[in-house]
């Protein structure tokens, strides 16, 4: 299956882009899709356990995705 | 009921916003502005780039007033959140919160910035008087750089 991962901010300056399509096992977790993320070229620049939000709402690392899922991994927040 | 939230790319207008929870059945209205400090971390700041996971900070904010209108029961509420660059001095985020009573107000006004910080999905570069940059957590520590790849 098929996901889009969104990156932001020093995130997506690390990984030269804000959006990764990524191929994953049809069982694939949260802790999966940052596992590939890592994996890529400056991807050494996310931690182990990111802020991670699937479509939208804050996510646990053990939560599966489906096909077509919106994954953004969530740099540290700073609003305000 | 005047529950408002926005992220804008706009000066902040606090006269709009307090005229939006003007209601005689409230007795305060506490103000909130967060605004770009010229110092942070020790180093001259000249200004922030303010982005944000926009689609999902909308949602955020909009849940964190709706969160304080149940738990403080306050029925008037604007709050505005500003993306792009601000030079210092410009607000960042101004929050209008009223209550018939004050002890309400200033718990449901600290209860949003508090959460604001917590969750809302905002990050901030800061530009400094040498010229660098550098993106900043809500802590205000700068975040080290990434290592430099090697690549083959």
């Amino acid at each position: 299956m098929t996901v889009t991962a969104l990156l932001f901010a020093s995130y997506a300056e690390a990984l030269g882009s804000d959006r990764v399509e990524l191929a994953l096992s049809d069982r694939a977790t949260v802790r999966e899709v940052v596992a590939q993320l890592r994996a890529l070229p400056g991807g050494a620049a996310l931690p182990d356990s990111p802020l991670v939000a699937v479509n939208l709402t804050y996510a646990r690392a053990d939560q599966r995705v489906v096909s077509g899922d919106e994954i953004a991994i969530i740099p540290p927040v700073a609003g305000g | 009921m005047s529950i408002r939230t926005a992220i804008v790319r706009r000066a902040i207008d606090v006269g709009a916003l307090l005229a939006e929870v003007q209601d005689t059945a409230n007795g305060a209205i506490v103000v909130f502005v967060g605004q770009v400090r010229e110092v942070n971390d020790g180093r001259a700041v000249t200004g922030i780039e303010y982005s944000a996971y926009g689609e999902m900070a909308e949602r955020e904010l909009a849940a964190i007033a709706s969160e304080c209108a149940q738990s403080f029961g306050t029925a008037h509420l604007a709050i505005e959140h500003r993306l792009g660059f601000l030079a210092l001095g410009e607000a960042s985020i101004v929050i209008v919160v009223a209550h018939p009573h004050r002890a309400e107000a200033y718990d449901a006004s600290r209860f949003v910035i508090e959460e604001v910080k917590r969750r809302l999905p905002i990050f901030k570069r800061e530009g400094y008087a040498d010229g660098s940059r550098e993106w900043v957590n809500a802590s205000g520590v700068a975040e080290p750089s990434a290592a430099p790849e090697h690549r083959s």
